[in-house]
């Protein structure tokens, strides 16, 4: 989309020069500053006022004093998190699971659209769509109920069929080794039908023309997959695997939550629901905020760094 | 599209093969929701046991009658309307007027004001900052903290600014002549040229609404305030420990996961319902989400 508001010619007025006065503006455009200004509250009161309230990361926050009043400690809770094989182990959980969603999940989707991009039967094509996207409009506790009974020791599918095939049922959501493959592939469900959506749209922008000549010269379907069809959606690909990179500490933490129990923290204990523990549920407001500002701080970075980098690769930053 | 009659045998053997892969996909998406609804029509007896793997086994209605039985249960449906319906409200008031100021050309402070709404995308003060603000601003246990307290997201402000910003300025002339003014300009011009971006808004708020759990389960105590996916939470975390309740199921026709698998059922049938129309929008959404900033 280009930047429209250069070639638009300002509406009722010319645009204000930098000297006018702020009177002036407001006389001009009070309507718009009305309409603007619940947003703008809101964020503050909602979002802004929170970052301000990340100060007690570095403080001895005492719920009586408040935010403001409590005494400065400096960088002791962050030397408490480094030195707390928790927070540690959370660290490597999350980026753990991110880095193998990314790697089993990222081409599920891609693979999906491209199957679709071969069907010709409409029929068949929307009905399956349509099916496949489902799981995404379902909320993760229904998700994670599922997959409970799904997988429960004794009344579950899984452990049904395996008793079927002779083998002895197990408990998959007490065992640690088992439960990043039942998180991943839960994922996988619930969103890979959806994200071939941004797949589908990019094959849809892909010239007829260069499929025609394709034809004329002979090529099967096989070889204009390959030769014409992921050629032309790659840059979407590339940018799609940035935006994921850059994401690669937002774990479902959700889906986490509703998983994972104290026999499994060893391989699920990720970030957010460290601090959900220790902050929410345990009280300690501080060092749970400042594990939530260490991950705020690096997602940060990584999503400036992903968003730079997908500048310079398409010349259009993402958003 | 290319007649099937043109392609040549081994294409033909392609495009069924790739239709088989996507059958398969298909039918591993539906089958978790067909096995949930089987366990719900059967006895409990037949769930424990694990003999429930496509169809109901002695099929019977008991989970439902026990589900509907309960008064929490209703209550949390209720709530869940209660906060999708009135938190997607909310949400439109703020984000319509303000997307719609924020695409003004000649907004004084335009590119601050934008860069303030992009820059939440980007950074976020994180849970316990939020959730104490929340509590300061004494919104726990309300409904109006859960409706009011997420009804700005900066991707739906932006999406519906873009909007916005791409209609020509042409269709508001006339109204400009007629001597309108901002808000009945965005009301009679914008508004009805931009139903797609605002449908899809819609559509994500109210998908949000209605799926939402972590923080209704974070900021509501109060058993009479919590939503659908938090009492669903509840029953399954909590019925299977609870002894007087296993206890009392020897001589039930159900059992902790008929009535859960009951529960998950109930909650998914409005979201099929309102499925196809949701449908007709998304793909739309995906494409207006490639937006910049």
């Amino acid at each position: 989309m280009s930047d429209a508001s250069h070639i638009k010619p300002a509406t009722k007025t010319a645009p204000i020069s930098r000297g006018a006065r702020i009177v002036d503006v407001l006389k001009r455009d009070w309507q718009l500053y009305v309409m603007l200004l619940p947003t703008i509250i809101w964020l503050l009161l909602f979002l802004y006022k929170p970052m301000y309230g990340l100060q007690i990361a570095f403080k001895d926050y005492s719920v009586f004093r408040g935010i403001a009043n409590s005494p400065w400690v400096g960088f002791e809770h962050f030397e408490t998190l480094f030195n707390n094989d928790q927070f540690i182990r959370a660290i490597r959980n999350t980026v753990v699971i991110s880095f193998w969603s990314l790697l089993i999940g990222f081409p599920v989707p891609i693979l999906l659209a491209l199957l679709f991009n071969e069907v010709l039967n409409q029929k068949f094509k929307k009905t399956t769509q349509t099916i496949v996207y489902l799981p995404h409009f379902i909320s993760s506790v229904i998700i994670a109920g599922i997959v409970i009974a799904a997988f429960a020791p004794s009344a579950g599918i899984v452990n049904t069929a395996i008793r079927a095939l002779g083998g002895d049922a197990i408990y998959f959501l007490t065992k640690p080794e088992w439960f990043r493959p039942i998180f991943i592939g839960t994922g996988i469900w619930q969103e890979a039908g959806f994200q071939s959506i941004v797949y589908l749209a990019a094959i849809a922008g892909v010239s007829p023309t260069l499929y025609e000549s394709a034809v004329v010269d002979g090529a099967s379907r096989w070889q204009m997959m390959w030769k014409i069809t992921i050629p032309s959606i790659l840059p979407t690909i590339i940018i799609m695997l940035i935006i994921r990179i850059g994401n690669i500490l937002e774990v479902s933490f959700e889906m986490i939550i509703l998983l994972y129990q104290p026999a499994t923290y060893e391989t699920a204990d990720v970030v957010n629901t460290f601090i959900y523990r220790q902050g929410l549920q345990g009280g300690q407001y501080d060092l749970a905020a400042a594990a939530g500002l260490f991950n705020a701080v690096m997602a940060f970075t990584l999503v400036m760094a992903a968003n730079a980098l997908s500048k310079r690769y398409s010349r259009t930053s993402l958003w | 599209m290319t007649n099937m009659n043109l392609y040549s045998p081994g294409d033909k053997v392609f495009v069924y093969l790739c239709m088989f892969l996507i059958s398969v996909f298909a039918l591993s998406t539906l089958y978790p929701f067909i096995y949930i609804a089987a366990i719900s029509l059967s006895t409990g007896f037949e769930a424990r046991a694990g003999n429930v793997v496509l169809t109901p086994v002695d099929t019977t209605l008991a989970a439902y009658e026990y589900v509907v039985a309960q008064r929490e249960f209703w209550v949390s449906y209720r709530n869940t309307f209660i906060y999708t319906i009135g938190g997607t409200i909310t949400s439109l008031l703020f984000i319509i007027p303000g997307a719609y100021a924020l695409s003004r050309p000649h907004l004084y402070g335009r590119r601050f004001w934008n860069l303030m709404v992009a820059f939440t995308m980007w950074f976020n003060a994180g849970l316990i900052p939020f959730f104490l603000n929340m509590r300061d601003l004494g919104l726990l246990d309300s409904y109006i903290g859960i409706m009011l307290g997420f009804a700005i997201n900066g991707f739906n402000v932006i999406l519906l600014r873009n909007f916005f910003e791409a209609i020509p300025q042409s269709f508001e002339e006339a109204a400009r002549m007629d001597g309108a003014n901002e808000f009945q300009v965005l009301w009679k011009v914008y508004m009805p040229l931009s139903k797609p971006a605002i449908a899809t808004v819609t559509l994500f708020c109210v998908v949000g609404r209605w799926n939402g759990f972590f923080w209704a389960m974070v900021l509501l105590q109060d058993g009479e305030k919590i939503p659908l996916q938090v009492y669903l939470r509840q029953v399954i975390a909590q019925l299977s420990d609870d002894e007087e309740f296993t206890a009392t199921l020897l001589d039930q026709a159900y059992s902790v996961e008929t009535v859960t698998a009951a529960i998950i059922v109930a909650s998914i049938i409005p979201v099929l319902i309102f499925y196809p129309f949701i449908q007709k929008y998304f793909n739309k959404g995906i494409m207006l989400g490639g937006v910049k900033e």
